[in-house]
C-alpha cells in the first residue's frame, strides 16, 4: 500500500490576512449588487424614485400650515426617504441576498473554504456601508437640485447626520442578517422580507406625517427602529423650528440612540444564534 | 495498515437522524495519493459520511481523522488544504468566470495560478462570460475550477460529472488523473461506475450506513473470481455458457468448430452487476438505484 506523504515545505504559508480578504469580499459583494438590475431598482433607486414621485404629486404643498412654520413637502419627507433607502440597502438587500445564498449553496461553499467567517460578514457590511452611503448622496444630490430642498448649513446638524445614519444601518445590517434565517426559500424571501419592512415603513411614518397615525399604532411602531430612524433623520435635515412638530414635541435623541443600539445588540444576538452556512434540509 | 500515514481515517464513524441511524459504523482508510471511490445509492450514508469528513457535519460517534486532523475541530490552515467540490452548488450569478476564479484564489495561501486552473476545466472561451450564462457542464466546470484552487492534498468530488456529455466526461477524467498524478488524494463519490472503475485506484460501496465491501474495482466482491459466460453463435442462434474454466471450455469449442468459434465472447460481471449485487439486500426494487440501466 502506498504511504508515501507528499514533500512539503517546513514552514507552512500563511493564510491571506483577514482584512484583506475582507476588501476583498466588499469588491465582489458590490459588484455582484450593482450588477443585479432587480436590486439597483428595489432598493437602491427606490427611495429616490419615491421621492420624485412625491415632489411631482404635492408640487407647492405644504404641511402643518395651521400650525406654522409650515414646511415643504418635500422638504419634508426628503428624511423619511433617506431612512426607507437605509432599511432597504441594509435589512432588505441582506434579509433576501443572505436567504438566497443559502439556498444556492453559496454559502455552504464558502464554509468549505478557508475564508475567514468574519470576512463574510465585514463584506457584507462593507457593501451596506458603500451602498447606502452613495444612495443617500444621490438622494440629497436630487432633492437639493431638482426640488429646491435645503440641506442644514450647521455642523451638528451633520454630526447628527451621521451618528442616525450609523446607528440605523448597523440596526438593519444585523437585523437583515438575523432575518435571512426567517424565509425558507430564495423563492419566498422576497415577499418575507418586503411586505413587512413596508408595513413597517408605513407605519413609521416615512410615507407621510407620523402625527396622522393614531395613538396606538403610534405605539406599536415605536417598538421598531424605523420610526427613530425617520425622526432622528427629520432632526438632522429639517430645522429645529419643526421638532414641535414631532409627537413628543422633541427630536428625543438620547431614546432614538438607546433604542437603536438596543436593535443593534438584539439582531447581533439574533444573527450570532441562528445564522446557518446551510441549508435547512442539508442537515 | 499503518493509519498515521493514511490521509483519511474512520474507525466506527457514527451519525443518527431523529433515532435513524444513517451511518452506522464505517471504517475506512484512505491512503495519501489515492483515488478512492465510495459508491451506494441514495440515503446509503454515502453524503452523511464525506460531509462529516469535509467538517460541515458533527458525528455522533467515531473517531475521524482527515490529513491528521479532526474535521470538527479544524481551523483555516486545516481548510486550506482541502478542496470541496459539492453538488448542486449556484451562486455568483452576475459575476464572471474570471472574477469568480481569482477572488477565490485570495482565500488560499498558495493559489494555482487562475488562468492555469481556467484552462485545465477547460473553460478559456468562457473567462469573460457572467456565471448566469453558462451551461450546467460549464458551471459544473467552474465547481472543479474552484476545488483545486488552492492546491488541495485532499481533495472531495460530489458526483462531479453529472450533466456532463460524453466527451466532457472524458476530459475531466483527465484532468482527475493528472491531479491523481500530482500526489492529489481524492475521495470521489459517483453514480456512474464506469468512472469510478476508470478513475479510482480503490472503491467502497456503502449501503445502509455500513461499508459493505472495499476493493479495487477489478476485484470488488470477489470480481475476478466469479464464473465467466462464454458466448457465441451455433447453426445461426446465440449461445451462453457460465463456467469457472473458460479457457479449457474455448478450446473444447474450438476442436468442435475446427478453429475459429463464430461470435466468441467471454465476459465477466460488470462494476456494475457487482455493485447491484453487493447492494441487493439493503435496497427495494423500487429504490434509488433505479437511475443505473441495468441490462
Amino acid at each position: 500500500m502506498n504511504t508515501t506523504t507528499r514533500p512539503r515545505t517546513a514552514t507552512v504559508p500563511a493564510t491571506p490576512p483577514l482584512l484583506r480578504v475582507a476588501a476583498a469580499r466588499t469588491t465582489l459583494e458590490l459588484k455582484g449588487f450593482f450588477r443585479e438590475k432587480g436590486a439597483v431598482v428595489f432598493s437602491f433607486l427606490l427611495p429616490i424614485g419615491l421621492l420624485a414621485v412625491f415632489a411631482v404629486a404635492f408640487a407647492d404643498g405644504e404641511i402643518f400650515t395651521e400650525d406654522s412654520p409650515g414646511v415643504d413637502f418635500v422638504q419634508y419627507f426628503t428624511p423619511g426617504m433617506a431612512a426607507a433607502g437605509i432599511m432597504m440597502v441594509s435589512f432588505q438587500t441582506l434579509a433576501i441576498g443572505i436567504a438566497a445564498e443559502r439556498d444556492d449553496r453559496t454559502l455552504k461553499r464558502l464554509r468549505g473554504t478557508p475564508m475567514p467567517p468574519v470576512a463574510y460578514f465585514l463584506g457584507k457590511i462593507g457593501m451596506v456601508l458603500v451602498t447606502a452611503a452613495a444612495q443617500l448622496a444621490l438622494l440629497l444630490g436630487v432633492a437639493v437640485l431638482a426640488f429646491g430642498v435645503e440641506l442644514p448649513s450647521d455642523a451638528t446638524k451633520w454630526l447628527t447626520f451621521a451618528w442616525v445614519f450609523v446607528l440605523g444601518t448597523a440596526a438593519g445590517t444585523t437585523l437583515g442578517i438575523a432575518y435571512s434565517s426567517v424565509p425558507k426559500s430564495a423563492k419566498s424571501a422576497d415577499s418575507l422580507v418586503v411586505g413587512p419592512l413596508l408595513v413597517l415603513l408605513f407605519v413609521s411614518g416615512v410615507f407621510f406625517v407620523f402625527n396622522d397615525l393614531p395613538e396606538w399604532l403610534q405605539t406599536v411602531a415605536s417598538v421598531f427602529p424605523v420610526k427613530w430612524l425617520a425622526q432622528g433623520m427629520r432632526s438632522a435635515l429639517l430645522s429645529d423650528e419643526m421638532e414641535a412638530m414631532e409627537v413628543s414635541g422633541s427630536w428625543e435623541h438620547g431614546a432614538t440612540a438607546l433604542i437603536l443600539t438596543a436593535w443593534i445588540v438584539l439582531g447581533l444576538i439574533l444573527a450570532a444564534r441562528t445564522f446557518r452556512w446551510m441549508r435547512r434540509d442539508d442537515g | 495498515m499503518n493509519t498515521t500515514n493514511a490521509a483519511i481515517s474512520l474507525r466506527g464513524l457514527r451519525k443518527t437522524y431523529a433515532g435513524t441511524p444513517a451511518v452506522d459504523g464505517v471504517d475506512l482508510d484512505i491512503d495519501h495519493g489515492e483515488v478512492f471511490a465510495l459508491l451506494g445509492p441514495n440515503g446509503a450514508g454515502k453524503t452523511t459520511t464525506v460531509e462529516i469528513l469535509e467538517g460541515f457535519r458533527r458525528r455522533d460517534g467515531g473517531e475521524v481523522s482527515v490529513l491528521g486532523t479532526d474535521p470538527a475541530t479544524a481551523d483555516r490552515t486545516w481548510q486550506a488544504r482541502i478542496g470541496i467540490v459539492l453538488q448542486n452548488t449556484g451562486g455568483h450569478d452576475e459575476l464572471t468566470v474570471d472574477e469568480v476564479i481569482r477572488h477565490f484564489a485570495g482565500y488560499y495561501p498558495a493559489a494555482r495560478d487562475a488562468d492555469e486552473v481556467i484552462h485545465a476545466v477547460g473553460l478559456e472561451d468562457k473567462r469573460s462570460t457572467r456565471v448566469r450564462h453558462l451551461s450546467g457542464g460549464q458551471r459544473r466546470r467552474l465547481d472543479v475550477a474552484l476545488g483545486i484552487l488552492g492546491r488541495p492534498e485532499l481533495l472531495f468530488l460530489d458526483e462531479p460529472t453529472t450533466g456532463f456529455d460524453p466527451e466532457a466526461r472524458r476530459e475531466f477524467w483527465d484532468l482527475i488523473a493528472s491531479l491523481a498524478d500530482d500526489g492529489t488524494t481524492i475521495l470521489l463519490t459517483t453514480h456512474y461506475l464506469d468512472e469510478a472503475e476508470h478513475l479510482a485506484d480503490r472503491v467502497g460501496v456503502i449501503a445502509g450506513g455500513r461499508i459493505v465491501a472495499v476493493d479495487a474495482p477489478a476485484r470488488l466482491g470477489g470480481r475476478e473470481q466469479d464464473t465467466a459466460v462464454v458466448g457465441w453463435v451455433d447453426r445461426g442462434s446465440r449461445q451462453e455458457m457460465a463456467t469457472a474454466e473458460p479457457a479449457r471450455f474455448i478450446a473444447g469449442l474450438s476442436a468442435r468448430f475446427g478453429g475459429e468459434v463464430p461470435g466468441l465472447t467471454v465476459s465477466r460481471p460488470s462494476l456494475e452487476d457487482t455493485y447491484l449485487r453487493l447492494i441487493g439486500a439493503s435496497t427495494r426494487h423500487d429504490g434509488p438505484t433505479e437511475h443505473l440501466e441495468h441490462a
